[in-house]
């Protein structure tokens, strides 16, 4: 079962069960954020996009103190998979279970479009169903989305193959041109240390029908969805 | 009852407040004795043209308002329209001029905050919103500040109330440098025994105030702003505006409907215009019944305000709601959990007065309905403008035939009028709530329906905004008929069957006898168009006083045209889809040049009658587009409007995920720049695997129907049957005009 947290301001929570219900057959279920536990039978959490607390104070900074963030760290540190998308990302960056923090978008806009993505990494729990070099067309849509972080710790993802995803053209070249948003060394997902975290800026929840979006994003969601099945859900 | 401190109310201080000196005389005649200042404050508001529509009642009586679809037509929120299954989409669109202009991105912001609590205080979740904004020309540095903070606007409380934005229109002209329009449009989706009026019934039942805390914005916002011309002075009107809070009213919209899904609220209204005093009036006028109202219990975000302010405050996301008795409790914990004040303010009585208590003393106390419905109602002067015309007056034989073809696609392309929206429409969330098929940039946007429980439907709803201000001005009666034709046309192009439309009248000011008369022809016009088309006009909003310092906007009778399609995934998309198709062009092209985009760019004439509209034409048209998509007849359809053939053309080939080419042979008879460039309407281009099918459904329909080329390639080629081509021009280079044409205004 996943469970798809529900922050005052979450706007793709809806969309994200949708994708992982009714698109990939698994159980989802909405999890408010001032429960202090996540509903027995949690296999995978999801985080969803939005404007949590409006964004007010930095994007995330609010909702990563939500009493549920703890039990999605408990959750997180016995190797659960936990997929923060958008503001998820951001709030999984707010509450240190990912290193750096994303900023405003280097031209000032938010953006609202389909772009490419290349895979860093094609393996479980979050990308099993993609090869290394695939390119995914999936949508973005934020304002904050440039992943910012010292060099010594931009060094250290590289080394460490945490970065899962990268922004490219639709042959998979990497370069500014297809960087949307000035994040460096153009990361769109990012992975903790062990694997079992990833923070996205695009929506794959937005790419799981053939004639809204695409099918792009069951690469995603589809390979979380394989991993908890042979996890045993 | 006067509050200690409140100025004397005498007729000099009833004419500060806009009231002329019949309703002065009418007020106390109501109440037998002088209002007290809140008293004051609240005829001023309810009777201000915003709230009571006192000089267009007349004319909107005429408006066809039912149909077999319609579930509540205007009156209410908005309008409900049945689309079956036990579902009714809520939709309406509703300006923000005057705010806008004054602060664009509040003023904008405010605006997609006001339509969408129209939506959902019905009941509805909020799914899709669309804009229709007009600008000054985008050289004037003021107007491109005002189209980066409208867009900030609108953008900044849609991305984060989580609605997409799927559509919309945007143009520039001169007539908007004074007076920019801000019009948004919200469609949402509701289960037909889950509809809620506005509606204080049960006597006993507590009056509930809900949302953000009431403090000094935005009093007088209706009255003194959006009922009165601009001048020099209107800067200073900027704490009229109100600022909008998304994060709150995204909370007020999960809480209203988890609390609407229970049986605890009976009736429920958004504080809108003039806040507490219209929603309590407009609740206790549809039950006829009587509210009791207590201001020291409304939440206050700061000390001091009076009545008068606390009756009068456009504090944005607010709501009133009346609860069955007993139910208090479960109201106020479903709006806790969303960290939300609800607080018993007052109660329903029976006795039809609106009685208003401040420390503990009466400060208002009125009959409803007077203030209510029988406001005043104006037979306004008429006059048809002197230089009428002189305007509609064209000699094409004495205009110059283009001599560049080519030149003019470029300068058309890459005019921000007819160019690529994608600057702004990127800025919009288009895809949450994962309805989208269609968003922004195509001839209708077209969303999949979901339940509220989250399956999808087969059912998908396309939208269309539209207005072609400059035909409107030349014949506010054709105008509005073309918009209502265009809308609908725009709808039909994706599969939909148009089923009804909600209107925004944008106008100068009614005192003046000319502007009366383009509001009486256009709305002559709408309701020719509805009926004739079999969409009814379910809701709306009429915006008086677009006008700086005398100068009036140009007429811009805003349509949107909301449509059904049974199956979403048969639907036609605006661009060509693949190469190798056949290309047909349904309905007649004429010498339509006057009034045109070309004329306008190319000649600088903005004159002539704009072409007529057959409508029975477009019924026919819409009815063969609905049965060819549902066929797969048709692959792609587009409209031809602004800019003609050649431009609707260029927009098949560049508006898609990829640029394709197309060969285009059109029969000579016309002169090339009127084949080219001319606006004739009623015709569509439509791509096609089998053009025999197409055109004998076309027959059949007694649509003409010519087959003018094929799609491929990576260039549009426009030739006549023998000879050098009109216009032949790499698809890339089309997409680089056309793209740019914002963007480059702005520096960017």
């Amino acid at each position: 079962m996943f469970s798809v947290i529900q922050l005052p301001g979450s706007n793709d929570d809806r969309d994200m069960r949708f994708a992982m219900k009714s698109i990939l057959g698994c159980e989802a279920e909405l999890v408010w954020h001032r429960s202090s536990e996540l509903p027995a039978g949690t296999r995978g959490v999801l985080l969803p996009g939005g404007f949590s607390y409006g964004d007010y104070l930095r994007a995330g900074a609010m909702a990563a103190t939500s009493p549920v963030m703890g039990a999605v760290k408990r959750f997180a540190e016995a190797g659960g998979p936990v997929l923060g998308v958008c503001n998820g990302f951001q709030v999984l960056c707010e509450s240190g279970l990912l290193p750096g923090v994303l900023i405003r978008n280097h031209h000032l806009h938010f953006v609202c479009d389909f772009v490419h993505v290349r895979v860093e990494r094609a393996a479980a729990p979050f990308t099993s169903r993609a090869r290394e070099g695939d390119v995914l067309r999936v949508p973005i849509k934020h304002g904050e989305g440039a992943y910012f972080a010292h060099a010594d710790t931009l060094d250290a993802l590289e080394r460490e193959g945490r970065i899962w995803l990268r922004y490219c053209d639709a042959e998979g070249r990497v370069g500014d041109a297809s960087n949307p948003n000035g994040t460096l060394h153009a990361i769109a997902g990012l992975g903790n240390e062990r694997g079992n975290v990833l923070g996205l800026m695009p929506h794959p929840e937005h790419a799981v029908e053939a004639s809204i979006g695409g099918l792009d994003g069951l690469a995603i969601l589809g390979s979380l969805a394989d991993a908890i099945r042979e996890g045993g859900s | 009852m006067s509050p200690s401190g409140d100025p004397l109310v005498d007729l000099q201080l009833a004419r500060e407040h806009g009231l002329t000196d019949e309703e002065w005389g009418q007020i106390l005649e109501i109440l037998g004795r002088t209002p007290s200042f809140p008293e004051l404050g609240i005829f001023s508001v309810m009777w201000a043209e915003h709230c009571s529509y006192k000089s267009s009642k007349r004319y909107l009586k005429r408006l066809p308002t039912e149909g077999p679809h319609v579930l509540h037509g205007p009156g209410e929120n908005a309008g409900v329209v049945e689309i079956g299954d036990g579902l009714a989409v809520v939709f309406k669109i509703e300006s923000h001029n005057h705010p806008s202009f004054i602060e664009p991105v509040q003023g904008a912001a405010t605006g997609v905050g006001g339509i969408l609590r129209d939506v959902f205080t019905m009941g509805a979740r909020p799914l899709a919103s669309m804009d229709s904004l007009r600008f000054g020309p985008l050289d004037d540095p003021l107007h491109q500040h005002l189209l980066r903070g409208v867009v900030k606007g609108v953008g900044g409380y849609g991305n984060s109330v989580g609605v997409a934005t799927v559509g919309g229109e945007t143009t520039f002209h001169e007539c908007y440098r004074g007076n920019i329009l801000v019009n948004a449009f919200n469609l949402g989706l509701v289960e037909i025994d889950k509809i809620f009026l506005a509606s204080a019934s049960g006597i006993g039942n507590p009056v509930i105030y809900a949302g953000s805390k009431t403090g000094r914005d935005g009093i007088h916002g209706a009255s003194l702003l959006a009922s009165a011309e601009f001048d020099a002075e209107s800067e200073a009107k900027r704490p009229t505006v109100q600022v909008g809070d998304p994060f709150t009213e995204k909370c007020l919209i999960e809480a209203c409907l988890e609390l609407m899904s229970t049986d605890a609220v009976v009736g429920i209204q958004d504080m809108g215009a003039a806040g507490l005093t219209c929603s309590s009036f407009e609740m206790a006028s549809n039950a006829g019944t009587g509210i009791e109202l207590d201001l020291d219990r409304v939440p206050q975000r700061e000390a001091g305000m009076t009545p008068y302010e606390l009756l009068l405050s456009e504090s944005q996301e607010r709501m009133l709601l009346v609860a069955r008795s007993g139910r208090e409790d479960e109201v106020r914990a479903i709006f806790e959990r969303w960290e939300l004040d609800a607080v018993t303010v007052g109660r329903v009585t029976d006795d039809g007065r609106m009685r208003v208590r401040w420390h503990g003393e009466p400060v208002v106390d009125i009959p409803v309905d007077p203030v209510a419905k029988s406001s005043p109602e104006l037979d306004r002067p008429v006059r048809e403008p002197a230089d009428l015309l002189e305007r509609q007056k064209l000699d094409l034989a004495a205009v110059a035939p283009e001599s560049d073809l080519p030149g003019a696609l470029q300068a058309l392309l890459d005019d921000p009028n007819l160019g690529s929206k994608a600057w702004l429409y990127r800025q919009y969330d288009q895809l949450v709530q994962g309805g989208t098929v269609i968003g922004p940039g195509g001839d209708a946007a077209l969303v999949r329906v979901k339940r509220e429980d989250g399956t999808a439907t087969r059912k998908g709803i396309a939208l269309s905004v539209d207005c072609n201000p400059r035909w409107c001005w030349l014949d506010p009666y054709a105008g509005a008929v073309a918009a209502v034709a265009e809308a609908a046309r725009n709808v039909a192009c994706t599969g939909a069957r148009p089923l009804a439309l909600t209107n925004c009248l944008n106008f100068g000011n009614p005192e003046k006898p000319e502007i009366m008369w383009e509001f009486a022809e256009a709305t002559r016009g709408l309701s020719d168009a509805a009926r004739a088309l079999g969409t009814p006009v379910v809701s709306g909003n009429v915006s008086f006083y677009n006008e700086t310092s005398g100068r009036a906007i140009h007429p811009t009778p805003t349509v949107a045209v909301v449509g059904l399609l049974d199956d979403w995934e048969r639907h036609a998309p605006a661009a060509f889809p693949e190469d190798g198709l056949e290309i047909v062009l349904l309905g007649d092209t004429r010498e339509d040049l006057a009034a045109s985009a070309w004329l306008a760019l190319r000649r600088g004439l903005e004159v002539g009658s704009p072409p007529k509209v057959d409508l029975d034409h477009e019924r026919r048209l819409a009815e063969l587009l609905r049965i060819a998509v549902a066929d797969a007849a048709v692959a792609s359809a587009h409209d031809v409007s602004d800019g003609g053939l050649a431009v609707a053309l260029s927009e098949c080939c560049i508006a898609g995920e990829t640029t394709r080419g197309a060969r285009i042979e059109l029969e000579e008879g016309l002169r090339p720049d009127a084949l080219l460039f001319g606006e004739s309407p009623g015709r569509v281009i439509a791509a096609t695997r089998d053009a025999e099918a197409l055109t004998s459904l076309a027959r059949e329909h007694g649509i003409p129907a010519r087959r003018i080329g094929t799609t491929g390639g990576d260039r549009l080629a426009i030739a006549p049957p023998s000879g050098e081509p009109w216009i032949e021009l790499p698809v890339a280079a089309l997409h680089e005009y056309w793209t740019r044409a914002i963007p480059r205004r702005l520096g960017e």
